[in-house]
């Protein structure tokens, strides 16, 4: 069997490169978008893991809500990009303060 | 037992390795069809941890709406890839050292303890189903968390609507405040003719 540091140390990999990605495209909204999904889902997968190891469904039911915050992340997310895209032509985060007021 | 090694070497390393395509790649489609190949790598992986029901959750609401959400968005928007460069090369260094610090001490922590480091999975009791004992725990247990998750989405769709929504364009409706600011000037205009004209 697998033991539970290879899945740990696999999950840890996953976050640190989202937080390498969200170093190196900041300027990019969409791929800043997409780091934070990639570390919900490797905290999602912490959450499997030890769910699974302690065998306690409770931390499976969390993944469960991650998931749905994390879909209306994404949407407001998105929904953002969209007006900034209409306004700008471009997704610049230095220039997301001309959305102000 | 071999087999299970071999599936979770070959599947950590597909996603590990489209994460890294995701935030170097310089073509967003790229990135968001190499997320969808993490993500499909990670629900693999979790149905190798026996959570089978949040696996094929991932799979069927997150790449199947959340991701398909994304594509759309990032091949609607015509993006120019060279504003939203700039920086990549300035703050490679400081995101690698920051992440390599990070991972180290992750990994450092788990395997030093060997409590952590060597345990695996214990077998599941007896006619265990996965699928039934998480539908029991939402529906008594996690019920009011449930009905707020729901409220959750409700909101986040009423503001990603109110957010992009720019009203009717062929609907002829009332301006009150233009209704009310308008003045007798604004509505009719004299012209002096003279006569000869």
């Amino acid at each position: 069997m697998i033991a539970i540091s290879n899945y740990l140390t696999f999950s840890a990999m996953l976050f640190g490169i989202s937080v390498a990605g969200i170093f190196i495209n900041r300027k990019n909204l969409i791929v800043l978008l997409m780091c934070i999904e990639l570390m919900l889902l490797s905290i999602n997968t912490n959450f499997v893991i030890f769910s699974r190891s302690l065998i306690d469904v409770s931390g499976q039911i969390f993944v469960f809500f991650i998931l749905t915050v994390a879909a209306a992340e994404a949407a407001i997310g998105l929904a953002i990009l969209v007006i900034l895209f209409r306004k700008l032509n471009d997704i610049n985060t230095s220039e997301i303060n001309k959305l102000k007021g | 037992m071999e087999i299970l090694k071999i599936i979770f070497y070959t599947f950590s390393l597909i996603s590990t390795l489209s994460a890294l395509q995701v935030i170097l790649s310089k073509n967003p489609v790229k990135a968001v069809l190499s997320l969808v190949l993490c993500f499909f790598s990670t629900a693999i992986l979790w149905m190798l941890c026996e959570s089978e029901f949040l696996s094929i959750v991932l799979i069927l609401v997150y790449v199947g709406a959340v991701m398909v959400l994304f594509l759309f968005v990032v091949m609607m928007l015509d993006i120019k890839t060279s504003s939203i460069k700039e920086g990549f090369i300035k703050y490679f260094p400081l995101g690698i050292s920051v992440a390599f610090l990070l991972v180290f001490g992750i990994v450092y922590s788990i395997t030093y303890n060997t409590i952590i480091s060597c345990k695996t999975f214990s077998a599941y009791p007896e006619n265990y189903n996965n699928v039934k004992m998480l539908g029991e725990m939402l529906f008594t247990e996690y019920l009011y968390p449930f009905e707020l998750s729901g409220i959750i989405l409700l909101v986040a769709m009423i503001a990603a609507i109110s957010l992009t929504f720019r009203g009717s364009q062929k609907r002829k409706h009332q301006d009150v405040s233009d209704q009310i600011k308008v003045k007798a000037k604004d509505r009719i205009k004299l012209i002096d003719i003279k006569e000869n004209e």
